[in-house]
């Protein structure tokens, strides 16, 4: 679960971690009357998940209250613009209205699970403001690390290293010990996969304040915060992942895609080999889909439908390979689903092996459908009867 | 031999009495597991329907058994629990098949464990076929033999299993090392135990999108056993960067963990890779003679 802007600051400042005044706000009504009620500079800010709110025009610049209330407007009037990763955009339904800073300098100080050593990594760079993927591939001697050992846990001397090794301005060396050891307790305290500031912006005036916030927090550990619920509400699943709820699945197992040839396996392996084994093929496959254990005629039939009504699949490659599953209770399913299920009909191709395999190639043949012998010969067949 | 696992290993299962334990354990001892009890908190004396004796702790089920491994079927808050619990009691294998165990716990566990060998979580399992099987997987597929299998997925990895067993490759251990972003055992711990293991004469990789779990074994195989034959396969190549698919591990951000990187990789180390599953016994064969 990523957290937007205003609620990684409300973590942040929860560990002391210096954040900009602001202001937190649902209309253009409501950005103008803080404004009015609290003269200075602001900025005002959409909160969405997606990157790239500046270039998007989506961050504009307010001196009075009818100025917000205009800015504000205009970036709620349309969503966030779609990129590769977001086909859709995203709706924005609320925005930070904050200080402005003063800013001398822009540096990036981040921790995340680094996978290799096991460990929490701090990452501390000089460049700050950039996308860090950006710094790591053009500057990536700027990124300096450090890998905490999680029983020892976060001590000062780490943040003064780091502020040395990545040669950040003189400005940041007293604050960012502290700035780190917030950082370092949120992400422990919540069970964040990733805490970022970027920019952690040196002020003119001499101060060191945390001008954006990611966060992403471990799904799997949500049950220990409780709180986080109501945040979830506030942050919609994304299509697919409302889609996957709805038909059963967990959120990871459904995706979808552009191509025509529908999908489902047992395990996400497999799921993965299949598309792979579709591609392969020549062919394009509509979607990623992981039926998981247990696939009984409810199961199957709305994974059946999810793929019909939701993709442009012209057939249906189901992929099973029994192992605990038994080949003969998703043969059953299989039939008992198509059977039942109002959604349109196309091609099946059904390959079905492993454990109680003849029974369950018997039930399919009773029913007239004759499975394929391997995954390479279904998505052959697959792509095949999909067309162009 | 085989590694981490022969017929002298005595297994307890954590989570026995629950619905998921006591069916595998069931299928354990079908398969010739030597399972010697489980322990449940508060259901100690009991039996099971397999009439293992059941304890309400670690130790206890440790000191009346002997017991060397154990296998978690726990759900997710209580399975770096029961990992500490096993750790205490002075178990220093395990196997955690439970998924949606959060990451932190795992960074924990793995972090305050030394000597400790955990496999997953989030796995399937490991088998040394004809001897014994911890987890989830199914014993018919395999065939006892002299190739090792590593692989990140379940359900793929019998796939590719099947693929070897019927074209005359048996295993001598397969290791499911689990599907999430922090994992007790990576490819590498067990290449290193592979390349020790009389009994393995050859290797098959099943990696995944995501990490550089791939890169490293890549790094060890040039390293350490430039020899050994050894074939990799890559799934989820055509997975979208950002999202994870079924696996927490399975994600491509930014520029890592994409397939390309995991592909040049293992070319670099000399180790063929598979476009598809059904070329990897051709591959192997290629390597060396096919023999059960």
């Amino acid at each position: 679960m990523n957290l937007m802007e205003y609620q990684g600051k409300e973590l942040f400042r929860r560990a002391g971690i210096p954040v900009p005044r602001s202001q937190h706000v649902t209309t253009a009504d409501e950005a103008a009357s803080f404004v009015g009620g609290n003269p200075g500079n602001w900025v005002v800010k959409a909160q969405v998940l997606m990157g790239g709110r500046g270039k998007a025009g989506k961050i504009k610049f307010a001196k009075n209250a009818e100025e917000a209330r205009t800015v504000a407007a205009e970036i709620m009037a349309t969503p966030m613009p779609p990129n590769r990763q977001n086909p859709k955009g995203e709706p924005i339904n609320s925005l930070l209205v904050e200080e402005t800073l003063s800013v001398s300098k822009e540096a990036y100080a981040a921790i995340a699970i680094d996978r290799t050593t096991k460990k929490p990594v701090l990452m501390v760079s000089a460049f700050g403001g950039m996308d860090i993927e950006e710094v790591a591939e053009k500057h990536p001697e700027s990124i300096a690390k450090a890998f905490v050992e999680t029983a020892a846990g976060f001590w000062p001397h780490i943040g003064r290293e780091l502020a040395f090794k990545a040669n950040l301005d003189p400005g940041y060396r007293k604050a960012l010990p502290g700035i780190l050891a917030g950082l370092y307790e949120l992400f422990f305290r919540y069970g964040a996969k990733l805490v970022e500031i970027n920019p952690l912006v040196l002020t003119e005036d001499g101060r060191v304040i945390a001008a954006d916030s990611k966060v992403e927090l471990d799904d799997d550990a949500l049950y220990k915060n409780p709180e986080f619920k109501q945040w979830q509400t506030a942050l919609p699943l994304d299509e697919d992942e409302t889609l996957a709820t709805k038909a059963g699945l967990g959120i990871r197992n459904f995706r979808r895609f552009d191509g025509n040839v529908g999908t489902m396996a047992n395990g996400a392996g497999l799921a993965m080999g299949t598309m792979d084994a579709v591609k392969n093929a020549g062919g394009s496959f509509a979607n990623f889909l992981d039926v998981g254990g247990g696939a009984n005629a409810e199961r199957v039939r709305n994974c059946y439908e999810l793929v019909m009504n939701h993709t442009d699949a012209k057939v249906f490659f189901i992929n099973i390979f029994g192992g605990i599953t038994r080949c003969d209770e998703v043969a059953k399913g299989i039939v008992e689903a198509l059977n039942t299920t109002k959604s349109r009909k196309v091609p099946l191709v059904i390959r079905l092996t492993g454990t109680n395999e003849e029974q369950g190639r018997r039930i399919l043949a009773d029913a007239g459908m004759t499975p394929v012998e391997t995954m390479d010969d279904g998505a052959a067949e697959a792509v095949k009867l999909a067309g162009v | 031999m085989s590694i981490y696992l022969d017929k002298n290993s005595k297994v307890i299962v954590q989570g026995i009495t629950g619905a998921e334990g006591s069916y595998h354990t069931g299928r354990m001892l079908a398969y010739g597991t030597n399972v010697v009890g489980g322990v449940t908190p508060g259901k100690g004396g009991q039996k099971t329907e397999h009439g293992l004796p059941v304890f309400n702790t670690v130790k206890e089920a440790m000191d009346a058994t002997g017991a060397t491994h154990q296998c978690i079927f726990v759900p997710p808050p209580a399975a770096a629990d029961a990992l500490f619990e096993a750790y205490e009691a002075g178990i220093r294998f395990s196997v955690c098949i439970t998924e949606g165990v959060p990451v932190h716990d795992v960074l924990k566990v793995v972090g305050a464990t030394p000597g400790m060998r955990i496999i997953g979580p989030n796995c399937p399992g490991l088998i040394s076929p004809g001897k014994s099987s911890i987890g989830i997987m199914p014993g018919h597929v395999f065939k006892e033999g002299n190739v090792g299998l590593i692989s990140r997925s379940g359900t793929l990895t019998y796939e590719v299993v099947d693929l070897l067993t019927r074209a005359g490759f048996g295993q001598s251990t397969a290791v499911g090392i689990g599907g999430d972003p922090i994992i007790g055992t990576t490819f590498v711990d067990c290449l290193r135990e592979f390349k020790n293991d009389p009994q393995t004469e050859a290797i098959v990789l099943c990696g995944e999108i995501g990490g550089s779990d791939e890169e490293d074994a890549a790094a060890y195989i040039k390293e350490h056993m430039p020899d050994m034959p050894i074939v990799a396969f890559i799934g989820g190549r055509n997975a979208p960067p950002g999202k994870s698919l079924g696996h927490a591990g399975a994600i491509i951000s930014g520029k890592f963990g994409t397939p390309e990187s995991k592909i040049n990789a293992f070319k670099s180390a000399g180790v063929p890779v598979a476009d598809r599953p059904s070329q990897i016994p051709g591959l192997l064969a290629q390597r060396m003679p096919a023999r059960v």
